[in-house]
């Protein structure tokens, strides 16, 4: 109940995080951003920033507007108001020049079926002009285990395989933005800490930024610099995952999100 | 506009193609069916027909030009349904990708599927029913540009009605041909159709294309002027068909169309 009381008392606002790192320095800038579907607000004036080498957990309950959120990140959705900059590049402006610093791993995005692994890399490494492809392609098999289904069809790959090919297509261009919408579902709980890593050895190396989505708390805490809670389209929370739950009385991020997500009707 | 990026999408087509044989049969096979039909009947009418009238480059010419435009629309739709049917929109549109290389790419897909039919079916003439286009050499090259470029603008056109309504107006995509046909007078001049209709006609481009040929087996010179005129309207009809797939592109990025791309229909 303390959790419930803290959060209404804070009232939703975007938190003092979206203001202490300069959205000229951000990889990934956010301001004021709005999605309205008719009456139906989907995201309502979310503003957050994502530095480089920085792993932003973007959580929320279902419905919370996270897809949406990412998806006009990824330029597939155009907002209703706001601006996105990636790199300090205009989304609405320059989308393609934007989108070239960008990639993407969502579960609900799968790879062309009745393409094989290897023709699926190729295709998506010519669409980012991905330079000496080949060398590129055979790296990412290899640190994605996948090197023996270069030529099997992406689509008789297990869910867990897929998902690991998903990966794989968003590290081709070695993106200064990464999006990962739930990127370890379907995974076993060893290539998933192997893929974690990865991914965490990648942005400390590349100083790329990554927004991440994920229902997995333990996931959360153990790779996210910093969340952002989102409930009905807005930001309620933002901080530090090992130390926020104790800062609204919670005594994990579990309890926190499940606080996070009944927070509209502590507020009325 | 990025080379690499266009030839993306062609690529994909290729890798499908490559791997599928049920994928390569019908860029030849549907038309070839069609050429030996049509193939047989003129020459059958040949017998019983008018002395001095021959009907096999008057029909049979006919069938194979307008095979070709279907073939060429068909080349632009399939190679889009590809992506409708593997619901790979989001992956694709969420790249630097841009509009203009994505229709680039379908339209050379359609170029070299189309190409490819083309040939079977002027072998085909040539070799079953002794009908030769190369006699006409070069000059035959307006009436199967004006046929091209009508062609990628259906095909632009109605893949820019799918993306709106979603996959299930597939089925109101591949009649489109046999809607235009009776308009553009494949196999009779455009002169005998109703008033309303040949209002109709003068505004689709394949109808200069089939009064030239039935001109030119009668005899008479290609009237090149109505020709050019036809040229004209394939390259505005086009130009008009990008603009509607660019509009749907941007009602389908302003609506979140391109990111829930799986539905059934989608108003």
């Amino acid at each position: 109940m303390d959790v419930l009381v803290r959060l209404a008392l804070r009232g939703g606002a975007e938190a003092a995080y979206a203001g202490t790192m300069s959205p000229s320095h951000a990889i990934l800038s956010v301001e004021g951003v709005c999605k309205s579907y008719g009456a139906v607000r989907a995201v309502d004036g979310v503003t957050f920033h994502v530095a480089p080498g920085e792993i932003v957990g973007l959580l929320g309950p279902n419905g919370a507007g996270k897809t949406t959120a990412i998806n006009m990140i990824l330029g597939v959705l155009a907002p209703t108001a706001g601006r996105i900059e990636i790199e300090g590049v205009d989304l609405a402006r320059q989308r393609s020049r934007a989108l070239e610093k960008t990639n993407f791993a969502a579960v609900y995005a799968p790879l062309p079926g009745n393409l094989t692994v290897e023709q699926n890399l190729r295709v998506f490494g010519l669409l980012y002009e991905v330079p000496r492809l080949a060398e590129r392609i055979d790296e990412l098999l290899a640190a994605y285990g996948l090197g023996r289904f270069r030529k099997v069809k992406a689509g008789v790959l297990s869910s867990g395989e897929q998902t690991r090919l998903s990966l794989a297509k968003a590290m081709l261009n070695r993106p200064r933005l990464l999006l990962l919408d739930e990127p370890t579902a379907s995974i076993d709980p060893s290539a998933a800490r192997d893929i974690r890593a990865g991914i965490a050895d990648f942005v400390e190396a590349g100083h790329c930024g990554v927004l991440w989505t994920s229902h997995n708390m333990v996931e959360v805490e153990a790779v996210c610099d910093r969340v952002l809670f989102l409930s009905r389209g807005r930001i309620l929370l933002e901080g530090d995952p090992k130390t926020l739950p104790a800062e609204h009385g919670a005594s994990s991020l579990d309890d926190l999100f499940v606080a996070v997500a009944h927070e509209p009707a502590a507020a009325q | 506009m990025r080379a690499a990026r266009a030839g993306a999408i062609v690529l994909r087509q290729i890798y499908l193609l490559r791997g599928s044989p049920q994928r390569v049969l019908p860029i030849f096979a549907w038309v070839a069916v069609d050429i030996l039909l049509w193939g047989f009947i003129t020459r059958y009418l040949n017998t019983v027909g008018h002395a001095g009238f021959n009907f096999v480059p008057a029909l049979l010419g006919a069938v194979l030009l307008w095979d070709f435009l279907t073939r060429v629309m068909q080349g632009v739709t399939m190679a889009f349904f590809e992506d409708v049917w593997s619901r790979n929109f989001l992956n694709f549109f969420a790249t630097p990708l841009r509009i203009s290389e994505y229709l680039a790419g379908l339209v050379t897909t359609g170029v070299g599927t189309s190409l490819v039919a083309l040939v079977v079916m002027l072998v085909l003439v040539r070799v079953a029913f002794g009908l030769s286009f190369a006699d006409y050499g070069l000059a035959l090259a307006p009436f199967l540009m004006v046929l091209f470029l009508t062609g990628v603008a259906l095909g632009i056109a109605g893949a820019a009605i799918v993306l709106r309504l979603g996959p299930a107006a597939e089925w109101l995509i591949w009649p489109i041909p046999t809607l235009v046909s009776p308009f553009v007078g494949v196999f009779y001049p455009t002169a005998i159709l109703p008033v309303w209709m040949q209002a109709i006609s003068r505004l689709l481009p394949p109808t200069y294309v089939f009064d030239g040929l039935r001109a030119v087996v009668a005899g008479r010179p290609a009237p090149w002027d109505r020709l050019l005129l036809g040229l004209g309207l394939a390259v505005a009809l086009l130009v008009l068909a990008c603009l509607l797939f660019a509009a749907v592109y941007r009602y389908a990025i302003r609506t979140g169309l391109i990111a829930r791309y799986s539905a059934e229909t989608v108003s």
